[in-house]
């Protein structure tokens, strides 16, 4: 293309103005050298977009690759829409988590309801029917003057979507950390269920055939989100409101169930949402990975406001759209389900051979761009990194002297805002719709979702400790992976894959490159030792304001398999009169406790080790007693230590227990956050045949008590009653978001 | 017993009105768009949860003059049982079959949980297999359940025997602590004035099998069942 074939009327394009866009020299050099020219505007906007961290994963790329990725249950790992497991039967499970992190915190209703409406766009592009919303949230300090408003407006946008589209949400976590202040994470996830040998990828195929768009009309909104999600935020963060998209979920249900029924005829060869970077990445990706060209003549594209320009349709991150490419002379046939649902359908070009993305408008070509040229310049970094240093283990005598009540302590830990209940939050969320929840927020340690009209069902969960990846992201990263691990083992699930959700600060600072780089490394030595591999993620960087970044936090969401809904376990106690064990190993680690934070207000230590042999050990041994249906509940020991994750059962339950040795503890054993242990609950006639398996197992395994009354009481008497537990655990999120600001 | 569920663009809790249906009868129900005007020959017409046309003029408002509408109310006045649950219930009062008005909950937000509920009236299909006075619980799940009429209307539906559920205490105390949305004098549900058409705000098709934890919907559906086959 020579220079004067593009149209015209829009600005020259200057390094200056290339350097606005968010391209480095170097950048901008190399696409001088591709073109042989100038770009118009619109390509600028258009290769921007392309090489932006969000859309490029340029910092990060290098370190992904060295997640295990593979296993027998995969059937299409990370690089498509969403993830793609082997589920039995013919079934598959199509899966993913993404950040929405920077619009939700610029305005957190639409912030968050987007999120949760692209990632499910996600899933259901491939083929899947959405069955499990989950949500992974980490919040500012409570005292933080905007935390009370994210909250409440991130909680309202997740369930105002969520709620309409009609996909229980069931599942997820909430942290408060003031490193958070400037940078809230809103990581959402949403599990579906296709059949197997019916998914959809996103390869165009084919010279000559149409390519379509539906769902809703393109507007200004979310111009150039991914370039603002791929910067830190300054003060004047709130003057980039106009990137937020704002979502509508009532067309986004009416988009499934179109997608849906079009995924029934044999008309598609490729679909694939319009998420960030909109137009532009859905085109370019689907004709760069079938090596092809694509026309688009925006003419053609439903349009919400009049007078949008080339660049601003190209950039427009308008919600609820979808690219398709159909077989040709399917048109009519998939037309009529799109009228049938009241949505645009509208054929805005076709495929070609020419390997180029031209775009044309109003008779003049706007851009003409060599995409694989220009994908594979993509920039990739290999950033200079520098290993976490190791925290200093904790002072032998931290404890001496220490004689606070273990009845008050435990209140107060169970009223700090990171344990306690979350119950005003997932109570805004529909977590029933479809008729097949099992097992929602608060019952079990992972949300379970039968098939629709099978006996088995999905286990879910998202899991991150992200004081444990501050202190050593090696340790942090394997532990995310553990956990995630351990509370679908706790239902009776078998652990099938992950999708990771990488949110960090900016990766140009070695410190961050290492905690990114170190949370990788520890969550590929999880992945490989547990069989649990990656088949989706996301990567969210520059999590930083004003120079301050977020703890790192590599978000895990993971699934597993169980053959039947009604074999699973909860976490409540299930009556009096049980026998209360411990399965794993209490040694008393302290460092980057809750206890060590909310009790002793010190931050230290080295956060607990993670032996991945002993975690297969004791989790394998766990999920044979709760499938042999010997297991009655099941909690794993996580935050707060062995007599928090005890408090958690009986406050489920109502029911309390006695314990007789407990209160002679010295409170490392009881607060420590050692890995590789759950509580379970067993009728007292399967206690010593247990104690004498796990004796052949090699695990180990000790008999804490009974349960029954109305209070903890250990050998001196009561400690607690359930009703005080309840009271502290369930009184401080109400009492926060009521209070007046 | 055979039942036909509307489906309006929007609608979301269908497939578990189908799937109680389905359970308590036997018989699968159809599944009729809203854009049809004809209905079949059925006993029972549920006009299921959701968010039809997003609630976004109104909950309920745009569903009612959707073309099927006609028919239902035309079926109704020939006395076929219609069920209407939560945006159903929206829907069929702003379609003129039951009095009153569902305005947003008086906490301003959604409410999802199981919640207790007392049986008013057991003079009906769809509450004979309850007893008087039994606390119930029913999953909830809405944002604008909060129902509405003028004081003389709810002395006129307490005289006339038509409210069927009210939202209690789980003692069963129709108090302000058991007023789950602040509705007026408690109510969760009424019937007409033949007691033959229920909208109710709470899900008792979303509590009919041990996967849900709870089971105390089934009687609803099976009272249907016996009065209707």
């Amino acid at each position: 293309m020579t220079k004067a074939s593009v149209s015209e009327n829009e600005v020259q394009v200057t390094a200056e103005i290339a350097a606005e866009h968010g391209l480095t020299p170097e950048e901008y050099g190399n696409l001088l050298s591709i073109l042989g020219r100038a770009p118009t505007m619109t390509e600028l906007g258009i290769v921007s977009v392309m090489w932006s961290e969000h859309c490029s994963y340029k910092s990060s790329k290098f370190w992904l690759s060295k997640l295990p990725t593979t296993g027998p249950q995969v059937i299409c790992g990370p690089g498509e829409n969403a993830g793609v497991v082997d589920f039995g039967d013919g079934d598959a499970i199509i899966f993913k988590m993404e950040s929405h992190n920077h619009p939700s915190y610029i305005e957190p209703y639409q912030g968050a309801a987007t999120g949760v409406g692209g990632i499910l766009r996600d899933v259901f592009t491939m083929g899947a029917r959405p069955i499990a919303n989950l949500n992974a949230l980490r919040f500012g300090s409570p005292d933080h003057p905007k935390t009370r408003h994210l909250v409440a407006g991130v909680v309202a946008g997740i369930g105002g979507y969520g709620n309409c589209v009609g996909v229980p949400t069931v599942a997820g976590e909430t942290n408060f950390h003031p490193a958070y202040n400037g940078n809230i994470l809103v990581n959402a996830m949403t599990v579906g269920v296709a059949k197997a040998d019916r998914i959809f990828y996103s390869a165009a195929a084919g010279v000559g055939n149409p390519v379509v768009y539906v769902g809703s009309k393109t507007g200004r909104d979310g111009i150039h989100g991914a370039t603002m999600a791929s910067a830190e935020f300054s003060e004047d963060s709130e003057e980039k409101r106009p990137t937020v998209q704002v979502g509508d979920p009532f067309t986004e249900k009416l988009l499934i169930e179109a997608c849906l029924e079009l995924m029934e005829t044999d008309t598609i060869v490729a679909i694939q949402d319009m998420g960030a970077a909109g137009l532009t990445s859905s085109s370019v990706e689907m004709a760069g990975k079938g090596g092809l060209g694509i026309q688009l003549d925006l003419d053609d594209v439903p349009m919400r406001e009049t007078g949008m320009t080339p660049y601003e349709i190209m950039l427009s991150e308008s919600q609820e759209r979808m690219l398709i490419i159909l077989k040709p002379g399917s048109e009519d046939q998939a037309r009529a389900i799109f009228d049938k649902w009241e949505l645009d359908f509208a054929v805005i070009g076709h495929l070609t051979d020419s390997g180029k993305l031209v775009v044309t408008m109003h008779g003049r070509t706007w851009a003409e761009l060599p995409i694989a040229p220009i994908s594979n310049a993509s920039p990739l970094y290999e950033r200079p990194w520098e290993p976490t240093p190791a925290r200093a283990e904790l002072p032998a005598d931290l404890l001496a002297g220490w004689n606070q009540p273990l009845g008050k302590t435990l209140e107060t830990l169970l009223s700090c805002p990171d344990l306690a209940s979350k119950r005003w939050l997932w109570e805004q969320y529909d977590s029933l719709v479809n008729g097949n929840t099992r097992f929602m927020s608060g019952q079990a340690d992972a949300g379970v979702v039968r098939l629709p009209d099978q006996k088995k069902a999905v286990a879910v969960t998202t899991d991150c400790t992200p004081r444990y990846c501050l202190a050593d992201p090696v340790r942090g990263g394997a532990q995310a992976v553990v956990e995630a691990w351990r509370n679908l083992t706790a239902v009776g699930a078998l652990p099938l894959a992950i999708t990771d959700n990488m949110n960090f600060g900016n990766p140009e600072k070695p410190r961050i490159m290492g905690q990114f780089v170190g949370a990788i490394q520890g969550m590929a030595d999880a992945c490989r030792a547990l069989d649990f591999p990656v088949v989706s993620g996301n990567v969210s960087l520059y999590n930083e304001t004003n120079g301050e970044a977020i703890l790192p936090t590599p978000a895990i969401g993971a699934i597993g398999l169980l053959p039947d809904a009604m074999i699973a376990t909860g976490l409540a106690f299930p009556a009096a009169g049980q026998t209360i064990m411990v399965v794993g190993e209490t040694k008393g680690h302290l460092g980057q406790s809750l206890f060590l934070r909310e009790i002793l207000k010190s931050e230290d230590g080295p956060p607990p080790p993670v032996d991945l042999a002993v975690e297969r050990r004791n989790g394998d041994f766990v999920r044979t007693l709760i499938r042999e249906g010997i297991a009655t509940a099941c909690h794993d020991v996580s935050d707060g230590g062995l007599i928090v994750a005890i408090a958690e059962m009986a406050m489920a339950s109502g029911i309390g227990a006695t314990l007789p040795s407990l209160d002679d503890q010295p409170p490392a054993l009881l607060f420590g956050e050692d890995q590789g242990r759950y509580v379970i609950t067993v009728t007292p006639d399967k206690a010593a045949d247990i104690l004498m398996r796990a004796g052949e197992a090699g695990v180990p395994v000790a008999v804490l008590g009974t349960t029954g009354g109305n209070a903890l009481v250990g050998g001196k008497g009561e400690i607690v009653t359930i009703a005080a537990l309840k009271a502290a655990n369930e009184g401080w999120l109400p009492g926060y978001m009521a209070a007046a600001e | 017993m055979k039942a036909a569920v509307i489906v309006f663009p929007g609608s979301n809790r269908e497939r578990d009105a189908v799937a109680a249906l389905e359970a308590a009868s036997g018989v699968r129900p159809f599944e009729v768009w809203h854009r049809d005007t004809e209905l079949p020959e059925v006993d029972l017409i549920v006009v299921p949860g959701g968010f039809s046309y997003g609630d976004y003029l109104r909950s309920g408002a745009m569903a009612a003059h959707s073309p099927i509408m006609r028919e239902v109310k035309a079926r109704a006045e020939r006395g076929v049982r219609v069920l209407g649950i939560c945006n159903g219930f929206q829907i069929i009062t702003e379609a003129g079959l039951l009095p009153g008005a569902l305005r947003r909950n008086a906490a301003l937000k959604f409410i999802c949980k199981h919640a207790p509920l007392r049986v008013e009236n057991t003079d009906s299909p769809f509450t004979a297999k309850y007893a008087k006075g039994q606390v119930v619980r029913f999953p909830v799940a809405h944002h604008d359940g909060n129902f509405w009429v003028d004081p003389d209307t709810v002395k006129r539906l307490e005289d006339n025997g038509q409210i069927a559920f009210r939202y209690v205490t789980p003692e069963g105390e129709a108090s302000e602590a058991g007023n789950l949305n602040g509705s007026v004098a408690n109510i969760a549900g009424i019937f007409n004035e033949k007691r033959t058409v229920l909208g109710l705000m709470p899900h008792p098709e979303d509590a009919v099998e041990a996967l849900h934890g709870n089971t105390d919907g089934r009687a609803l559906f099976d009272g249907l069942v016996e009065a209707l086959s």
